[in-house]
């Protein structure tokens, strides 16, 4: 009744190939970006900051990075915690050499390192695909994680093998170290995950993406019709490592405050796979669906059994999470395959008839 | 859309439910970090319920501390950091005294934010070594040894089963350790003694996802023959490596352990494991009338999760002594302030006063249990007697003297390590706490 496109005419093809087409779309959009920038921060505690919404984005930035890879082009990683390490660790680097440059400036100048690692890391993607592939970056992500482990240069030589976030400050507000408020830290995760998914979505919707999904759907009449194979799937392998790499920069910076190198372990692959298959391949809103089902979800099934009243110890509210999260990704993937952001299509279509549907 | 609103409810109900602290005035509120989860839960589950079963039982017989009842609340870990923040974040408003981490990668997430938000971090001989040092930080304890102590001393040992520190040169000491920042924290110390003393160190790195699974390092211990080797384990690397250790046929005699070696880790070999050698600064067993107090209050009465055969065993009374440094900071706070219910605060100022003598350690039922122990302003550490402790099949046994770490070396190098630490992090506070005596 209210989501209806009835009388939106559209008067030029620019119109028509807008990404959201329907006017209560953009209303939407507008809505959830005012929430998210203002209600939120206002709304939210401490706890709601640092432990669900700031990971919850840097979670979704590192989903649609591998979602580019998996989903858009169709090439399997499990290399992406490998990526979003060297991220960190470029970022951790740059801003111990150099104290005096906008801490900014590297978190997004620290994607390229891993973009090139990415690209590097890629090269067998001409020769192979599926399964074969997903050994190759697996290979990959070993790789780098021994370097996290073994190289001293990359730690600063410290002691504990770790990377400790110093203070840095951002027009005179700190934004990482202890006395960075959850506040600043959100809004500024907010702000670069909000401008690298603009740039992702005009990428896969403009003549790179389509580039990517002709190679993701049939390789060879994709290079048939003259697009590049060589290029097309390194530029997929370097874009989708530079996400990863501002996202794992985030996340040590502006979430964990310190890392070990197991932090961007082969879990942490997994757990953004994870989240891109829940969501949706080759959706952008399916990796903030998927960031939010895999990574929100455990937490309120933490905070049930209290919120509730009901003193449960605390490890059998842990079993009762891996058992529930587990079932529900099953359950889920039964009932949608293609993920969460089709079952939101799904929702949008029988939302647009209602309450007439024919 | 019945998923939506679901969702949008849950979200509300966390929003909501976080954003006020919600503890009584009348309590002192101890959050108890712990993994009974996961790897690690060999370990993590016999230290959670003695240090959960000691302070019940002060609650069931004392009524708490100096009449307050403490709030304790497990939030599962499972040793893992990003689970160890969320942990810390949660009970950060309920107004916790004290804070330990049961992990080295989550005490080093939290040492930045220990003075920021005013609550003290107990990292029992865990954690960062320089942390010791109270002038640098204020906000953090690591009683009562460092690993540094830890290793000179197991070093100490050898060189008096072999006859003098002059007897090691040219001996091979291997070092298999678990790769995460626990295992790494003794290997500078263990560079430079090697280097003082001419021994050869032989370094074994385990990844913690391949613990099972150590066939490589003990192959290359067969290789180098260390002749002695010496381990920083936790959770299933231990059994793993008592067991290929007895499979490569290494003498399990010369084979010695931080005091992080559970039964769990040689019960499993049988008689095989005899002679296994574990650091340790305090009893095991239950023959203490403290310890007897938990099982008439707490275990018997069915309030423990403790399994009748986990009672007493070594770690069971580490998690128990971790609670007993816990009271009695808590006990101090109290004496220093005149409150009854401390803050965080406080409890550090407690901690700093800290004074388990042995006429203590009497006073609270554990007679016998432990060295004395003394904290002050400088020292957060006590640098206090360890002792070695064999496995004969059964049990620990007391297997050496008390011995005294070399200080001599550490110290300096604490210092070292203090400075650098607070030269990589920018703007790191000057000590501004001021500093108490207690008689």
């Amino acid at each position: 009744m209210f989501y209806r496109e009835t009388g939106q005419y559209k008067t030029s093809y620019r119109a028509d190939a807008a990404i959201f087409p329907i006017l209560q779309d953009r209303i939407g959009i507008v809505v959830i970006l005012l929430i998210a920038f203002i209600a939120v921060p206002l709304i939210g505690g401490p706890f709601f900051l640092n432990v669900v919404a700031t990971p919850f984005l840097i979670f979704a930035l590192a989903a649609i990075g591998l979602n580019l890879l998996t989903g858009y082009t169709g090439l399997l990683s499990l290399g992406t915690g490998g990526f979003m390490g060297v991220g960190a660790y470029a970022c951790y680097k740059l801003t111990t050499y150099f104290p005096g440059v906008d801490l900014i400036v590297w978190l997004l100048a620290s994607g390229l390192f891993s973009a090139g690692l990415g690209a590097l890391f890629g090269l067998p993607s001409l020769r192979i695909k599926g399964f074969y592939l997903l050994v190759a970056t697996l290979a990959a992500q070993f790789f780098l994680q021994w370097c996290f482990e073994r190289v001293p240069w990359l730690y600063n030589n410290n002691i504990s093998g770790t990377i400790e976030v110093p203070e840095r400050t951002l027009f005179g507000l700190p934004i990482t170290g202890p006395t960075a408020t959850p506040t600043t830290r959100y809004e500024l995760t907010l702000a670069i995950v909000v401008v690298l998914t603009i740039a992702a979505s005009n990428l896969v919707h403009g003549r790179i993406g389509r580039s990517w999904m002709a190679v993701r759907d049939m390789d060879i009449a994709a290079e048939l019709i003259g697009i590049p194979l060589l290029r097309t799937k390194l530029l997929a392998f370097a874009v989708s490592s530079y996400v990863c790499g501002v996202a794992g920069a985030m996340m040590v910076f502006l979430w964990y405050g310190s890392a070990e190198p197991s932090v961007f372990s082969i879990d942490l692959s997994f757990l953004v796979l994870f989240m891109v298959i829940i969501g949706g391949l080759g959706s952008l809103l399916g990796s903030f669906l998927g960031a939010a089902l895999i990574h929100i979800l455990p937490i309120l099934i933490r905070a049930a059994p209290l919120a509730i009243g009901l003193a449960l110890p605390s490890d059998v509210v842990e079993h009762l999470n891996l058992m529930i999260v587990g079932a529900l990704i099953i359950l889920f993937l039964i009932a949608e395959p293609f993920g969460l952001a089709r079952l939101w299509q799904t929702g949008k279509q029988k939302l647009r008839t209602w309450p007439f549907p024919y | 859309m019945s998923l939506k609103w679901t969702s949008i409810a849950a979200a509300a109900a966390i929003l909501l439910g976080f954003a006020a602290p919600a503890m009584a005035d009348d309590s002192i509120y101890v959050p108890l970090f712990s993994y009974r989860t996961g790897p690690y839960s060999g370990s993590g589950i016999p230290i959670a319920n003695g240090m959960l079963d000691y302070l019940t039982m002060l609650n069931e017989r004392d009524g708490g501390v100096g009449g307050v009842r403490l709030a304790t609340e497990e939030c599962e870990t499972g040793y893992d950091t990003k689970k160890g923040i969320e942990c810390y974040e949660s009970v950060k408003n309920k107004g916790p005294v004290i804070i330990c981490p049961w992990s080295t990668g989550i005490s080093l997430a939290l040492i930045p934010r220990a003075a920021v938000d005013k609550i003290p971090i107990l990292s029992m001989a865990y954690g960062l070594s320089a942390s010791a040092l109270g002038e640098t930080f204020p906000w953090v304890f690591n009683p009562p040894d460092t690993y540094w102590d830890g290793y000179s001393t197991i070093l100490k040992q050898i060189a008096g089963r072999e006859g003098g520190f002059d007897k090691l040169k040219g001996k091979t000491i291997g070092f298999i350790y678990l790769d995460a920042p626990y295992g790494k924290e003794p290997i500078p110390l263990a560079q430079q003694l090697a280097e003082k003393y001419g021994y050869t160190l032989k370094l074994y790195p385990v990844a913690g996802a391949e613990m099972q699974n150590q066939s490589t390092q003990w192959l290359n211990v067969r290789r180098d023959k260390p002749n002695y080797m010496i381990m920083w384990g936790w959770g299933a690397m231990q059994p793993t490596a008592v067991k290929e250790a007895i499979k490569t046929e290494y003498p399990i005699a010369n084979f010695y352990s931080i005091w992080w070696m559970g039964d769990d880790a040689v019960q499993g070999s049988g008689a095989a494991s005899k002679g296994m050698k574990n650091l340790n600064w305090h009893a095991v067993g239950a023959d203490f009338p403290a310890l007897q107090d938990i099982k008439k209050y707490v275990i018997d009465k069915g309030k423990s999760q403790t399994p009748k055969d986990q009672f007493g065993i070594e770690l069971y009374d580490r998690g128990v002594y971790n609670s007993v440094m816990i009271a009695e900071a808590i006990h101090n706070a109290q004496k220093l302030t005149g409150h009854k219910v401390v803050t965080g605060a406080d409890v550090r100022r407690g901690m700093e006063v800290l004074n388990l003598s042995t006429q203590r350690w009497k006073e609270i039922g554990f007679d016998g249990f432990a060295n004395a122990l003394t904290l002050s302003c400088a020292d957060h550490n006590g640098h206090g007697t360890l002792f070695v402790q064999e496995w004969d099949g059964t049990n620990w046994v007391k297997a050496s003297g008390q011995v005294s770490p070399m200080t001599d070396v550490i110290q300096p190098m604490l210092e070292a390590a203090a400075k650098e630490y607070v030269e990589k992090n920018a703007g790191w506070p000057k000590r501004s706490e001021g500093c108490d005596h207690m008689s």
